[in-house]
């Protein structure tokens, strides 16, 4: 076996099973485990994912929201145990892998993705 | 007693435990080493010479072949020996395995780093570099090299421009995260020197 074959082994090895399939632009909550002393509590964060890097045990993902006019851009592994669930909310429609130009939006269009609904109301 | 082993690096990547911590880990393969000789010291001390790997005949030259000859050992492709106590009792021929490293062992590594060539004194030695722009020529040149007639030449290891890399560095204080015995692999904590390749771990 290569190296790389190795290192991808062990990689999978540690993956998640049934990780939701979502994709760039869209709207997603993400629940994480927060333990603070011996309890342990659930915190939501909801935005639309602008970035996704990495492959295997290494894949993460970016959403971003903006939250009393500041942008808040949170950076998520994937298969971390304290990332408990991702749900989705909209599909959005993202025409390019990463939606930095969301950073330069200010307003009501910052949170608003256009979703696959509103793309065929258009057409 | 002293650790010690010849393990080969495959790469790098990251484990997550159940707290989500993440740890960059470097991952080398850890086939058993031979015990292909042993010299005593004087002063109580042996060098125990590990083996790994194999190596084509044609590959060795007439000295390396006579040793191995001599020992009645197949050749190995890298050799290393290591000072321990007389006591610990290694005895040619006996197999050392990566079972002699336990998880939160710190380990020293000594490998061959990536060769760089000719390189500047910017990335050789960390030197500043000058602008880039307004009229600036300086750009990545050393600058001076000493003063005038006094002392009228240039100081013995006056930091210049030269080879750098592929040579040996020892990283100490790596963490021993986890020893799989089955899959005959050793994951530290962090990066290791050089290319993937021979490495040797002792503590």
């Amino acid at each position: 076996m290569s190296s790389s074959q190795i290192i991808e082994q062990i990689e999978n090895a540690q993956i998640k099973e049934n990780t939701p399939q979502f994709s760039v632009g869209d709207t997603v909550v993400v629940s994480t485990a927060i333990i603070e002393g011996k309890k342990r509590r659930i915190q939501k964060f909801e935005g639309t994912v602008v970035k996704k890097t990495g492959k295997r045990v290494r894949e993460s993902f970016t959403v971003r929201r903006v939250i009393d006019k500041i942008g808040v851009e949170k950076t998520f592994l994937l298969h971390s145990p304290l990332v408990e669930d991702v749900s989705i909310v909209k599909r959005g429609v993202a025409r390019r892998a990463r939606l930095n130009y969301l950073r330069g939006r200010v307003g009501a269009k910052a949170n608003r993705m256009k979703t696959k609904e509103t793309k065929v109301k258009t057409s | 007693m002293k650790k010690f082993f010849i393990g080969k690096k495959i790469g790098m990547t990251q484990l997550v435990d159940e707290e989500g911590v993440v740890t960059p880990v470097t991952v080398l393969s850890a086939d058993p080493c031979l015990v292909v000789d042993t010299q005593e010291a004087k002063d109580g001390m042996v060098t125990v010479v590990l083996g790994v790997g194999s190596v084509n005949h044609k590959r060795l030259n007439r000295c390396g072949t006579g040793f191995f000859k001599k020992k009645g050992i197949e050749p190995r492709a890298y050799l290393k020996g290591f000072r321990t106590e007389l006591a610990s009792g290694f005895s040619v021929g006996q197999e050392v395995g990566a079972d002699v490293f336990a998880p939160a062992d710190l380990v020293s590594v000594r490998s061959k780093t990536i060769g760089r060539g000719f390189t500047g004194t910017i990335k050789r030695h960390n030197f500043s570099r000058g602008p880039m722009a307004h009229g600036s020529k300086s750009h990545r040149i050393p600058g001076s090299i000493g003063a005038g007639t006094t002392p009228g030449r240039v100081f013995k290891g006056l930091r210049m421009a030269g080879h750098y890399g592929d040579e040996f560095v020892t990283v100490k204080n790596l963490r021993v995260v986890r020893v799989d015995l089955e899959g005959k692999l050793i994951f530290l904590a962090g990066a290791v020197p050089g290319k993937n390749g021979y490495v040797e771990i002792f503590s």
